[in-house]
């Protein structure tokens, strides 16, 4: 393991480097906003990286919350299916077609919707049972650090650009910002809950954080349409050398946050092995049990 | 060139706020670690 | 409450409308927590035309925003002592032995708290009206569709996340805590209608659609998932 981690971090380093090399370097100025654009190339890998993080603790706390009772387990990976098989399907349709945006391939959609199943078969089998819950905490925290960094960076990109801070209405930003709300929240619970039952809680949450991203983005997108604000980030085709730098920045970044993530999961695994430890050594009440610490307290983490 | 600092504000950001956490993960390993060898200790 | 061969909605509507009938006859008989709600309401209608000068001719653009920022405020204090009395005589622990869904359960409080913040609400609009002197150039009808599925979307997430706080550290903060993100795209939808209506600048159609998902989404969610927090610990 040691070894393995260590060869990954040499190579995530070197790529980072080069992608860093080719944001300042290599990639064309911007013929509107000059050399400040570059930002893109943290800003954006960060955004995706997030959602990305997101989405997988969407998928473990679903997991989670079906693998209660078999039942519920048996049905949830039908649902999976065919949601999967619903998807790639309906975006070959021409009325659903016609609902897809501008400059979205049918293909590209299709890809997306089947990528639910494909990870929903992979996390069960890479994390069975609880470990589930280690990797809802993990990408949950790993997440919120990446989301502050599209929080930071997206400003101290519009000021310069666009002589803002903020804009409200600003649909990318603000419907990052919600999720960073929601995902705050879902840690500040795991944090305060003393119950036995705080993982299955705090899956609860991640569910209705779910639920909730389309209706913010569909809220802010109409609100947006009634108030006529800058877009920050702006739309549009890129110029494939950039695009290229953007690609490479975003892979060296996957690699930094598996690395972070693999990290954070080693750190909960070695929590819960001290948690049980403790746990033991009351169960067993030596004979200073009565003046050995309340193992029942929860240490800080 | 005053756009330039902004550049440089936001990548020296990014990295500030990754070595934070990745430095709190770092104490906490070396908390437990303690912890662990306290309860072994027992 | 009712026997095994009545048909599972009897049984659960009969359960839900007893526990409503049975909190609604318990805060009735205190009124403690009535009374303050009101005096706070009131205080908080106070307050808002202090900071916010009634008289501009914008107002009226903004008092969207402020009347349902105060029912928030008002429906946070209400829904933070849903469940207190329940822990206080351990009713939860008999209830999660007892046969009763615990639907039932749920439904009974989100009604006695939608009825409750209703309460407040129908207390503090004609406060708002008097200190902004309000006038509805919109179709005012649609404030009520607007009041009654935006109280709804604070109160059937509130109650939800009342129950998940019940065992946390600090859970008069925790409450807020995890309510108010998850209902941001409630509370825009919300302020945008009551302003559209308000200023009869613009329909405020697609707004009370938004709600009506939002509604359905969530207490579809909450109906769900409730049987397992209640059964937590």
């Amino acid at each position: 393991m040691r070894k393995t981690f260590t060869i990954l971090s040499v190579i995530t380093a070197v790529l980072l480097a080069y992608a860093l090399y080719q944001a300042l370097v290599v990639a064309p100025t911007d013929a509107q906003q000059g050399e400040v654009y570059r930002i893109i190339y943290y800003h954006v890998p960060s955004a995706w990286t997030a959602f990305l993080l997101f989405f997988i603790n969407f998928i473990a706390s679903i997991q989670y919350l079906v693998s209660r009772k078999p039942s519920t387990q048996a049905a949830a990976k039908w649902v999976v299916l065919a949601i999967g098989v619903a998807g790639v399907v309906a975006c070959f349709l021409p009325a659903v077609q016609r609902l897809i945006p501008a400059g979205m391939r049918p293909s590209a959609v299709a890809t997306t919707v089947l990528l639910i199943p494909i990870f929903y078969f992979v996390i069960g089998w890479l994390f069975p049972g609880d470990r589930l819950d280690v990797l809802a905490v993990t990408t949950a925290e790993v997440g919120v650090v990446f989301c502050t960094i599209v929080l930071i960076t997206g400003p101290i990109w519009a000021r310069p650009v666009w002589g803002i801070w903020w804009a409200p209405g600003d649909i990318r930003l603000t419907s990052t910002l919600v999720l960073w709300l929601i995902y705050v929240s879902y840690l500040v619970l795991r944090r305060f809950s003393n119950s036995a039952q705080t993982q299955m809680l705090a899956a609860a949450l991640a569910v209705f954080g779910a639920l909730d991203v389309p209706l913010v983005y569909f809220s802010i997108w109409f609100f947006r349409t009634q108030h006529p604000q800058p877009v920050i980030g702006g739309g549009g085709s890129m110029d494939p050398r950039m695009l290229r730098t953007l690609l490479d920045s975003w892979i060296a970044f996957l690699f930094f946050a598996f690395l972070v993530c693999w990290s954070r999961f080693r750190l909960e695994l070695l929590h819960r092995e001290v948690e049980e430890a403790h746990a033991m050594e009351s169960l067993a009440g030596e004979g200073v049990a009565a003046k050995a610490s309340l193992p029942l307290n929860r240490s800080p983490r | 060139m005053n756009a330039i600092k902004f550049l440089f504000a936001a990548y020296i950001a990014t990295w500030v706020i990754h070595g934070v956490y990745l430095g709190s993960l770092v104490r906490r390993f070396s908390q437990l670690r303690r912890e662990l060898k306290e309860v072994g200790k027992k | 409450m009712t026997g095994p061969i009545e048909s599972p909605t009897n049984s659960l509507w009969a359960v839900t409308l007893a526990t409503l009938v049975k909190d609604i006859r318990l805060e009735w008989r205190s009124k403690d927590a009535l009374n303050s709600m009101l005096f706070f309401s009131l205080l908080v209608v106070v307050i808002f035309s202090f900071s916010f000068d009634p008289l501009a001719e914008e107002s009226r653009h903004i008092v969207g925003g402020l009347i349902w920022v105060a029912f928030l405020f008002a429906a946070v204090v209400a829904l933070n002592q849903t469940w207190a009395r329940e822990l206080r005589n351990q009713v939860l622990d008999a209830y999660r032995v007892s046969p009763a869904p615990a639907n039932a359960l749920f439904l009974a409080k989100a009604l006695g708290n939608f009825i409750f913040v209703s309460v407040l609400e129908a207390l503090m609009t004609p406060l708002f009206v008097i200190f902004y002197n309000l006038r509805v150039l919109g179709p005012a009808w649609q404030l009520i569709p607007v009041a009654v599925l935006g109280t709804w979307a604070l109160v059937v997430n509130g109650t939800f996340f009342a129950a998940m706080s019940v065992r946390t550290r600090s859970r008069e903060l925790m409450l807020p805590l995890l309510l108010f993100p998850i209902s941001i795209p409630a509370v825009l939808g919300m302020v945008a209608a009551t302003t559209s209506i308000l200023t009869g600048e613009e329909s405020a159609h697609f707004w009370i659609v938004l709600l009506l998902t939002y509604d359905v989404v969530f207490t579809t969610a909450c109906l769900a998932l409730f049987g397992m927090i209640l059964h937590a610990e």
